[in-house]
């Protein structure tokens, strides 16, 4: 591509980030800290998508001008969060969506079915909406998770998107400094990218790269498959970032082209070699033990054994971190042929519709039910509590997803550990949380 | 002079500010009563505070952090808060001065509930311990939008000139 070569002979060094927003700016190079408005390729959002219609027809009030989103082909709507709907007033808000959604010829709408639907930060990479070197906005926090697949990718307000419906642009963006993670070793048996993350953000604390982009280098991540990469950018946020990233490579190709069925050209934009980075941190995962993170922050991290006996009322396994095939794979490996404990509950939440049929075809889901488990239909679920799984008054959560605040699972008097799918199905048939290591797993 | 009305710590979440199970309500008229939902002090401490001029909410570290939920910025600006915090979260940040709730990023700030503080250009006076405390000023990204009024207006003005 012209700009981007024309990019590669700059004499001013970049990191992905300022290079993909040097591009989507239309700029030579940027720095950070330079104030940039870039183009905006793909525009997500879920059924927060109700208070962005309303926010974006307030726009166009008192003008002479007609409501018109930029380019529907851009802007991505996904139910997740709560499907089906649990309420009268959600249901009302969903569809107030789909009317927004055929009014305005919005492309890539994701409805609450079996075939094509799926928690919003699976749906658009399982449906290579998501490319390398591309800016991608979404009205989700864990937005972050898409920097899985070498973009920038960032969370937004309501009013932000609306904003960006009505212009294709991302009006004042600061040019985030990036730290960069290097990582090296290999993952012991039972640890994985949630071990990692739950560690650095144990390391850097929850407000470690505010305003930063984390950016993920080393051969443990080139080792790592692109569903390894989703679990680390997503909970990126969680250390406060605006982004993480894993520069695109081979691995990245092959996902889009055997998992996403994309065909055409695909192009990486790396890092220059000696871009500047505000700070650099080198973790070796060979000796790394499972992480948990305990109530109420997700900075909160301690190694399994601190934790280890502690009675569980619910596992949760699923959402937009830890509900894909390969996490699936591993519960189910652990859990075939066994019982969930008594007095504790098992819930298991596929991240998409896709997975789901994948992991019935494998006969995950019929170990999963055998062992006590109750599999429910793919979505967001208990994750933000304003669905289903709610615990009850002094009961205590142990969830492969990525947020354990006070209230977090719906009620405020309860408590949220958060670990791995390893973690999480061996501690399922012992009622309290158990290290996957140990046992005949 | 404004008053201290409501004081919180670190890494005060969106799920404090503005719990999940309320997300379906979605406008900012709407929003206020959910505010800080499961603690009824917050509730009566306003109440009590109702002929203040100007309220003000302390916070610590990190205010806001998590969900993109912009309720938490709507359910604030619903009761004219004033938010004065040591390090807010990306997001929320954005949130604020997109909805044009205040929002004052204050590192070193100390006060407590009732105490009268005077918001000075690059300075918080704490008129109540005689302390002074130094502002941050907002990300030069943002202040386009603050001065507009908020990102619906500043979008509005950009979109006509576009089409003129």
């Amino acid at each position: 591509m012209e700009r981007g070569r024309k990019i590669e002979r700059d004499s001013m060094s970049m990191t992905v980030v300022e290079k993909i927003l040097a591009r989507a700016s239309r700029l030579s190079a940027v720095k950070a800290g330079d104030v940039v408005e870039p183009k905006v390729d793909l525009a997500m959002s879920h059924e927060n998508a109700a208070l962005v219609i309303n926010q974006f027809l307030e726009i166009y009030r008192g003008t002479s001008l007609t409501p018109k989103v930029w380019d529907a082909s851009k802007i991505a709507i996904i139910f997740d969060h709560r499907v089906p709907a649990e309420s009268p007033k959600t249901a009302s808000n969903q569809k107030k969506v789909r009317e927004f959604v055929a009014e305005h010829f919005v492309q890539k709408f994701h409805d609450i079915r079996g075939d094509v639907g799926g928690i919003c930060h699976q749906v658009l990479p399982e449906n290579g909406y998501v490319r390398p070197g591309s800016v991608v906005v979404g009205t989700d926090s864990h937005t972050t998770s898409h920097g899985a697949l070498g973009a920038f990718a960032f969370g937004v307000g309501a009013t932000e998107m609306a904003s960006v419906w009505a212009l294709g642009t991302v009006l004042n963006v600061e040019v985030p400094p990036t730290i960069k993670v290097v990582v090296t070793g290999k993952f012991k048996r039972f640890v994985g990218p949630k071990d990692l993350i739950l560690h650095l953000i144990g390391k850097i604390t929850a407000q470690g790269a505010n305003f930063k982009v984390l950016e993920f280098h080393g051969p443990a991540i080139e080792q790592m498959n692109t569903s390894g990469r989703l679990v680390l950018c997503n909970m990126a946020v969680e250390a406060g970032a605006t982004a993480g990233i894993v520069p695109a490579d081979d691995e990245t190709a092959r996902y889009l082209r055997e998992e996403a069925s994309v065909t055409g050209s695909i192009e990486f934009v790396e890092p220059d070699v000696d871009a500047t980075y505000e700070q650099v941190i080198d973790i070796d995962v060979g000796q790394l033990a499972p992480q948990i993170a305990c109530p109420h922050t997700v900075d909160n991290v301690k190694p399994i054994e601190e934790v280890a006996g502690r009675k569980v009322h619910q596992i949760v396994i699923g959402s937009c971190t830890n509900g894909r095939l390969d996490d699936l794979a591993v519960a189910a490996k652990i859990l075939k042929g066994r019982k969930v404990a008594p007095n504790t509950r098992m819930l298991v939440f596929p991240a998409s519709g896709k997975i789901y049929r994948q992991a019935l075809g494998k006969g995950y889901l019929g170990a999963f039910m055998q062992a006590g488990a109750l599999v429910m239909n793919p979505g967001c679920g208990p994750c933000l509590g304003v669905h289903e799984g709610a615990l009850g008054d002094g009961e205590i959560a142990l969830s492969t997803t990525n947020r354990n605040f006070k209230g977090r699972m719906g009620n405020p008097n309860s408590e949220v550990y958060l670990c791995s799918p390893a973690v999480a199905a061996a501690s399922a048939i012992t009622g309290v949380i158990t290290d996957p290591r140990k046992g005949n797993n | 002079m404004a008053t201290v009305v409501y004081k919180v710590g670190d890494d005060v979440s969106t799920d404090v500010i503005y719990p999940g199970r309320f997300m379906a309500t979605v406008l900012p008229n709407e929003t206020p009563q959910f505010a800080f939902a499961d603690d009824a002090t917050f509730k009566s401490k306003l109440k009590a505070n109702q002929h203040v001029a100007e309220k003000i909410l302390v916070a610590g570290n990190n205010f806001g952090c998590g969900s993109s939920r912009e309720q938490a910025a709507s359910c604030l600006k619903g009761y004219e808060l004033i938010i004065i915090g040591k390090s807010f979260a990306r997001i929320f940040l954005q949130n604020a001065i997109n909805l044009g709730l205040r929002v004052v990023i204050c590192p070193t700030i100390e006060a407590s509930e009732g105490d009268e503080l005077e918001l000075k250009g690059d300075e918080i006076l704490n008129a109540t311990n005689g302390q002074r405390f130094p502002i941050e000023p907002m990300p030069r990204s943002r202040q386009a939008v603050i001065d507009a009024g908020g990102l619906i207006p500043y979008t509005r003005q950009k979109l006509e000139k576009l089409a003129a």
